[in-house]
């Protein structure tokens, strides 16, 4: 951690408190199995300390320990899927998602800032209906990105989703095309667009707005791929080989630019915003 | 088998037997009498043919509408190219790794328009299927279609794109070298290809790999192809409110609502168009004739478009697809 008097994060300002949980507990690294003391787990954002293994981040958890202490202020909280299918027990799994993420949807998104540069952040949850993309996941990240356009903030995506939504049909599916459409209006306006690669990324989102980034970023050990690993060898009857379907093979294939560890991204960021900010002649013109 | 299947297998039967009495009309040693009675026998026949497949087609189920996408016989896109385009000529290659056989691309003339065509290729017998991976592409697919279409944008020439894929190619090597990536990156493209794209959806709209070849100024859908975020039976076998059994898959296709006319209520496709009685299948010329008609039709429309306001339309016909609260 960041060896500073002041707190920069939330997730720093609980003391290593991320989740709010009481502290004194022991857990269990759900990779390798070591013991890991809760208050020194929640220190290391998570990352287990005998196997380097990140365990998932909730949306907010990821806010807290992305954002500048204090500074996200998220909008469109209210937004709700209005089922245009009436499709069975979506409305059971929507309340469902939303007792295990605790947030509203499958996105969050709003203004913050990170180590002081001003930033639009949208924050995908894996435990809302695995982080499907529906028609609000869609129509958050398209205001996302135009409110980018318009108060010409860089837009930073952290994208973990097993899909287009089934539940809702053929609506989430147009969403791939409404979100990268947006990604190109973000182009045209030359606002820098940055996405971080999650536990897990697949399908329908890292085949649209997730692979569109001007910059995409891996957090370290995620599982990232168009089908999962574990869908393709009982599909084709295949064995992978270890580490097929990571960060790091896609890093080794050309899909990413960066593969970083959850200590480094903030920095990582920060480090690119700035780096990424339109040259002075582009801004004259 | 389903219902419709069987009934399909009927319709063939009955084809068979009305062939075998025109065999028989054309045989010189039958007499007059003999012929007139042949003839009202086919009559009869193929009045009662119409009238069952009227009525069956009157019902059709989503999972018949499934098969009926998925029918060995449908026409596919290089049938309908063949019967729509006075000339094409294929093109092939991405230019980066290899050719993708599962998409054909090329130049062509219709109804006197030059325009740029890309769609999905599906094989009939086995060794074309196997030729044309199902018509399930790969990165070198997408990426081909992508050169034709620049190609298009830069001469000013209009896209048509046929879709027909039951999903994009996920094995190892195609996520290798990026089939997620090639369909962002077509999705890109085609939000932003400064010329009229015209997309029909010929028989499987099969999620990402459908779309990645999908976006457009118009698209259309015949009668009974199907456009979905998943296939019905892989939907079945994830989600507990069917079981998690493949065989609820006829209900699974009901709840997507994959059929064309359910896809336009849902406000994601702007035209379905006929097929003749009995599907496209039953008659390759009627269907290429109606899809034609349309095609030309909504190009006619948009290549008077200025570019600024055909642009600004697309992106607000894909931003406007919603479907929330607030």
């Amino acid at each position: 951690m960041d060896q500073r008097e002041r707190p920069e994060t939330a997730a720093e300002s609980r003391r290593g408190s991320l989740s709010g949980a009481p502290a004194g507990l022991w857990t269990k690294c759900s990779q390798c199995g070591e013991m890991l003391y809760q208050p020194e787990f929640e220190e290391e954002l998570y990352v287990c300390r005998h196997c380097g293994h990140h365990r998932r981040l909730g949306a907010r958890e990821r806010v807290a320990v992305t954002a500048d202490v204090g500074t996200f202020q998220e909008r469109d909280a209210g937004m709700r899927s209005s089922d245009p299918l009436g499709f069975p027990g979506y409305r059971e799994k929507a309340a469902e998602g939303q007792e295990r993420s605790g947030v509203p949807e499958a996105m969050i998104w709003g203004e913050c800032s990170i180590r002081g540069l001003p930033v639009v952040l949208a924050v995908m949850d894996f435990g809302y209906i695995g982080g499907s993309m529906g028609a609000v996941v869609g129509e958050k990240f398209a205001r996302a990105a135009e409110r980018a356009i318009e108060a010409r903030k860089p837009l930073v995506v952290f994208a973990c989703s097993g899909g287009a939504r089934m539940q809702e049909g053929i609506v989430s599916l147009l969403q791939m095309a409404k979100t990268t459409a947006a990604v190109g209006r973000m182009n045209q306006a030359r606002v820098p667009y940055l996405a971080v690669y999650t536990d897990p990324l697949t399908a329908g989102v890292f085949a649209s707005f997730a692979s569109v980034a001007d910059v995409a970023i891996a957090e370290a050990n995620a599982l990232v791929g168009f089908a999962g690993p574990r869908v393709i060898e009982k599909a084709f009857n295949i064995k992978l080989p270890p580490g097929s379907h990571t960060a790091e093979y896609q890093l080794q294939h050309g899909m990413v630019d960066v593969v970083a560890t959850r200590r480094e991204l903030r920095g990582l960021l920060a480090r690119l915003l700035a780096l990424l900010a339109p040259a002075e002649e582009e801004r004259a013109q | 088998m389903s219902r419709w299947l069987r009934f399909d297998k009927q319709l063939r039967e009955v084809d068979a037997d009305i062939a075998k009495l025109e065999r028989l009309l054309s045989s010189p040693s039958i007499s007059d009498e003999r012929r007139q009675k042949v003839r009202e026998q086919i009559a009869s026949l193929r009045r009662r043919q119409e009238h069952i497949t009227r009525d069956v087609f009157g019902m059709l189920t989503a999972w018949d509408n499934v098969l009926l996408a998925r029918h060995a016989e449908r026409p596919h896109a290089l049938d309908y190219i063949n019967a729509i385009c006075e000339d094409f000529v294929e093109l092939h290659g991405d230019r980066r790794f290899g050719d993708d056989p599962a998409i054909v691309a090329g130049l062509a003339s219709l109804e006197g328009m030059a325009v740029a065509v890309v769609g999905h290729q599906k094989g009939r017998d086995v060794k074309q299927r196997q030729f044309r991976n199902f018509g399930s592409a790969r990165p070198e697919g997408y990426r081909k279609a992508a050169r034709i279409m620049r190609l298009a944008e830069r001469f000013g020439h209009p896209v048509v794109s046929l879709v027909d894929t039951p999903a994009a190619e996920s094995r190892p090597e195609a996520e290798e070298r990026g089939i997620a990536n090639a369909i962002a990156e077509n999705l890109l493209l085609m939000s932003q290809l400064r010329t009229p794209i015209v997309v029909a959806i010929i028989g499987e709209g099969g999620s990402g790999g459908a779309i990645g070849i999908g976006v457009g100024d118009h698209v259309m859908m015949l009668e009974h192809a199907i456009y979905s975020v998943i296939p019905p039976e892989s939907c079945a076998v994830i989600l507990e409110a069917f079981g998690r059994d493949p065989a609820r898959g006829p209900e699974a296709a009901e709840a997507l609502r994959l059929s064309a006319r359910r896809t336009m209520e849902l406000g994601a496709v702007d035209e379905v168009v006929a097929e003749p009685l009995g599907g496209a299948h039953r008659d390759p010329a009627g269907a290429a004739r109606n899809l034609k008609e349309s095609l030309v039709a909504a190009l006619e429309r948009l290549r008077v478009m200025p570019r600024e306001a055909l642009l600004e339309a697309r992106y607000r016909k894909y931003r406007g697809i919603g479907h929330f609260v607030e």
